[in-house]
């Protein structure tokens, strides 16, 4: 049963004990007063799956793939860039930055695989990182509202209307892939501007200061059946999505084909973003 | 009861009217927090809980503390605490009270608050605090005021009253024992993930809530006609003094697990916290001089207790818990918090600074801890006051059940 | 009861303060506010209807998601149950009450129709003083470029 669902119920029952005298002036108080929702679906062409996973081609990756992803995605998610603020000092700017997907050194990223003597070609080159849409994520376990929850397809996703900003997933998070709007993302002056100079793509709402944000594994995009912003600015196949439960998807035949790793799985979280080397 | 709290000395309305200059610079550096946004503190990305949560967590112990004089009195019968558990109990008011308040600065969408109760989820500590904050805050106030009120008419306390108060004494461990899981269920945060965080916890609440009491006791001896027996204060010292010494105790096992086992991960926060951490050709260490402190501190006051003659004199007692509040906060007000989040999950680095709309905010809850805690003293205080001026109508063994030595 | 007079007066002073708010508006009742219905949107749906756009109202040739006095009550309930289910669920289709399927969405399926916020939103919300924070992230039309009240449009 959806949420929508049994929200609609509860609210019909409330309705129907405050029966159908109530005048019109009171009327907006009890919600649901007639029945629906007629229903409810996903748009024809979305994108469906039983378990989204990505799978990130380590030996493709350069600076200039990463920073064209990088602008990929937090062009199409409004991601404000305080580090292009003038007159924010660089300690300030860091300490408010917002970052759904960037580039790590690979020992930042994988630090219990940093091995002496390893090869450059490994150990200098960039590696994305992201939220990890993991199986078990702590972040949903200890959010008090369930302002971060996981989809049955294994997404992790944020409700921003219901975040109350208490940061208790960014303590949570192994991996430190979320952010909190320590200041309102937009322009003070215009509110059509990203702090930093973007400008705002109404395709996708902007968020409000105090509330926590990560990647979204591009919800928005799969229910209109495009790949996620990422995966669709690689031009090389440097990031791979798919269908973990589909044997034939891309994503599993490259986890088949080649040896991959996972960002701390001994954590527990059953991470979802896989790296191939 | 309540026409206790305005009547009072000049020293008395000199004390409000600082706390309410407190109260209200605090207020007005919510307003600007609130309308710029929380970026005006010195949190960031990396270190994502500051003072304020690190003063939630000193001060749950606080409150959990006043159990240490309800426990021996009604447990074991110690006679000599039922003058002084009112005021443990009113203290754990104000001490929640300012727990809660400062979860409620912390918070991005403050008006959002009670998306908690519209949407409970039992699979967060968070919602679990919650609950064990305000439920331990409401027992307290209902438990102090009754048997306040029973003392006043000289009517025995009721049976529900007293069921209350056993309820009230596990429910003490129980709100330091749920917010040491707030920290000690979290993958991925060496420092704090260890099982004996709850007993760590429990142990410097155990040191440092009596100490304020006792503290606060001798102060109110000077200031007020509340004269608490010095043999009283002596038996209050003992507890500190064996809660203290399990508190370094407990540390030291975190050092020896840390250190003997070797692991990287459970070792970086205590470098970073002892000598610093050195990171892409940058030392960071801006606690270290504070934590060397606190532990040589807490060291101190070891000595200090552990020797009769210190322990038990007037002079040399006050400077020790004074010491021992310093050094339990510096360890647990500063460095758990800010140090269990350095170094970040893709090991770098990032300090914390506090800032000054910060620290306005903090001393302007703790203004509003000590109001609620002044005001409740004060009708306590009160109501003892006229009881001993007037000739009294109750029973002898009722009389010595509330401990008047005066 | 001791000091009766003194107690007797605090609480009538505390209710007339408490109650300010209906007394001082006493035979002051501001007049609801029209919403306006012309948009460019609505008018091209009533020309393809063949009527003028008052017409087209009337005679219900032109319908919102939901019958108008239950979208008039309700429309915020409404809102919150697309929102939830939206960001939820992943469903962004809602099969509305007259047939067709609606995108579930503020700012591609509301304010297209109605872009005119300043006139349609925000009469009653003003009247009504409530302060709805939908525009602390998604964009109104003006910020879209498509807004058509005219001293927006300016």
């Amino acid at each position: 049963m959806s949420a929508t669902r049994r929200e609609f119920l509860k609210i019909a029952g409330i309705a129907a004990a405050a029966g159908a005298a109530a005048t019109p002036a009171f009327a907006s108080f009890i919600p649901g007063n007639i029945l629906w929702p007629r229903g409810e679906s996903k748009r024809d062409e979305a994108y469906t799956a039983k378990r989204w996973a990505m799978v990130i081609d380590l030996a493709k990756l350069d600076q200039k793939v990463v920073e064209t992803v990088r602008e990929a995605c937090h062009a199409a998610h409004n991601v404000p860039d305080f580090l292009k603020v003038a007159g924010m000092g660089a300690g300030e700017a860091k300490r408010s930055e917002i970052k759904w997907i960037w580039p790590a050194k690979y020992e930042s990223a994988f630090p219990n695989d940093m091995n002496e003597h390893m090869s450059a070609n490994v150990t200098q080159r960039p590696v994305l990182v992201m939220c990890n849409h993991c199986d078990n994520p702590s972040c949903v376990r200890v959010c008090p509202t369930k302002a971060t929850f996981q989809r049955a397809d294994g997404l992790v996703l944020m409700d921003y209307h219901r975040c109350i900003g208490c940061r208790f997933c960014m303590a949570a998070c192994p991996y430190g892939s979320r952010s909190f709007n320590w200041y309102d993302p937009r322009d003070a002056k215009d509110p059509k501007t990203l702090v930093g100079g973007r400008a705002v793509d109404p395709g996708f709402p902007t968020r409000t200061k105090g509330v926590v944000e990560k990647c979204n594994f591009c919800a928005e995009r799969l229910a209109r059946g495009e790949a996620p912003a990422c995966v669709a600015a690689c031009k090389n196949n440097e990031m791979v999505f798919g269908d973990l439960s589909d044997p034939e998807s891309p994503a599993r035949r490259l986890l088949r084909e080649r040896y991959s790793v996972r960002r701390k799985p001994e954590m527990g979280t059953g991470p979802q973003v896989y790296y191939v080397i | 009861m309540l026409d206790k709290a305005i009547k009072g000395s000049k020293l008395y309305w000199w004390w409000l009217f600082i706390l309410f200059g407190a109260i209200g610079t605090g207020f007005l550096a919510y307003l600007y927090q609130f309308t710029h946004g929380l970026g005006e503190t010195g949190m960031s990305r990396d270190i994502s809980w500051g003072i304020y949560i690190s003063q939630l967590t000193y001060l749950v112990g606080v409150a959990a503390s006043g159990v240490m004089l309800v426990l021996p009195y009604y447990l074991h019968n110690h006679k000599a605490f039922g003058k002084i558990t009112i005021l443990g109990e009113f203290m754990a008011v104000g001490a929640v009270f300012m727990c809660l308040m400062f979860v409620l600065v912390d918070l991005g969408q403050p008006m959002r608050m009670f998306n908690l109760v519209l949407h409970p989820s039992p699979n967060s500590v968070l919602f679990w605090d919650a609950v064990v904050l305000n439920v331990y805050m409401g027992l307290n106030l209902v438990i102090g005021w009754m048997v306040l009120q029973c003392e006043k008419k000289g009517d025995v306390v009721p049976k529900w009253v007293k069921v209350l108060i056993y309820i009230s004494i596990p429910w003490a461990f129980s709100i330091h024992t749920v917010t040491a899981f707030l920290y000690a269920g979290l993958p991925g945060r060496h420092f704090w993930l260890t099982a004996i965080m709850a007993a760590r916890f429990l142990a410097s609440a155990f040191a440092a809530g009596p100490a304020i009491l006792l503290l606060i006791m001798l102060a109110l001896r000077k200031a007020s006609s509340f004269h608490v027996a010095w043999d009283t204060l002596k038996g209050l010292a003992k507890i500190i003094t064996y809660a203290m010494i399990a508190n370094v105790f407990f540390f030291l096992l975190e050092v020896f697990t840390a250190f003997y086992s070797g692991i990287p991960g459970h070792q970086e926060t205590f470098y970073y916290l002892f000598t610093g951490l050195s990171h892409h050709g940058h030392w960071y260490g801006q606690l270290v001089p504070a934590m060397w402190v606190s532990l040589i501190l807490m060291f101190t006051t070891i000595v200090l207790l552990v020797v009769p003659q210190w322990r038990n004199s007037e002079k040399v007692l006050p400077v020790t818990l004074v010491i021992l509040v310093a050094a339990t906060w510096i360890d647990k007000g500063l460095g758990l918090v800010i140090g269990g989040f350095i170094p970040n999950p893709l090991n770098e680095i990032t300090e914390y600074a506090v800032t000054l709309p910060e620290i306005l905010i903090t001393i302007g809850v703790y203004g509003m801890g000590a109001l609620v805690v002044t005001l409740l003293y004060k009708i306590a205080i009160g109501v003892r006051e006229e009881l001993e001026n007037k000739p009294r109508i109750i029973g002898a063994a009722e009389h010595a059940a509330h401990g008047h030595a005066h | 009861m001791y000091d009766k007079g003194k107690v007797i007066t605090g609480l009538a002073i505390f209710f007339l303060v408490f109650t300010f708010p209906f007394w001082s508006n006493i035979g002051k009742t501001a007049p609801m506010p029209e919403r306006s219905l012309d948009t460019p949107v609505l008018q091209e749906m009533a020309r393809e209807a063949g009527l003028d756009l008052e017409q087209a109202l009337k005679e219900g040739a032109i319908n919102c998601v939901e019958d108008k006095d239950y979208i008039v009550s309700q429309h915020m309930h409404l809102l919150n149950l697309w929102r939830d289910s939206v960001v939820r669920s992943g469903n962004r289709m809602y099969a509305g009450a007259f047939g067709k399927r609606h995108e579930m969405s503020l700012s591609k399926s509301c304010m297209n129709c109605h872009s005119n916020k300043k006139d349609f939103c925000d009469r009653c919300h003003n009247y009504m003083n409530v302060n709805p924070y939908c525009w602390d992230c998604h964009l109104t039309p003006e910020q879209m470029g498509t807004a058509s009240d005219a001293e927006v449009k300016q």
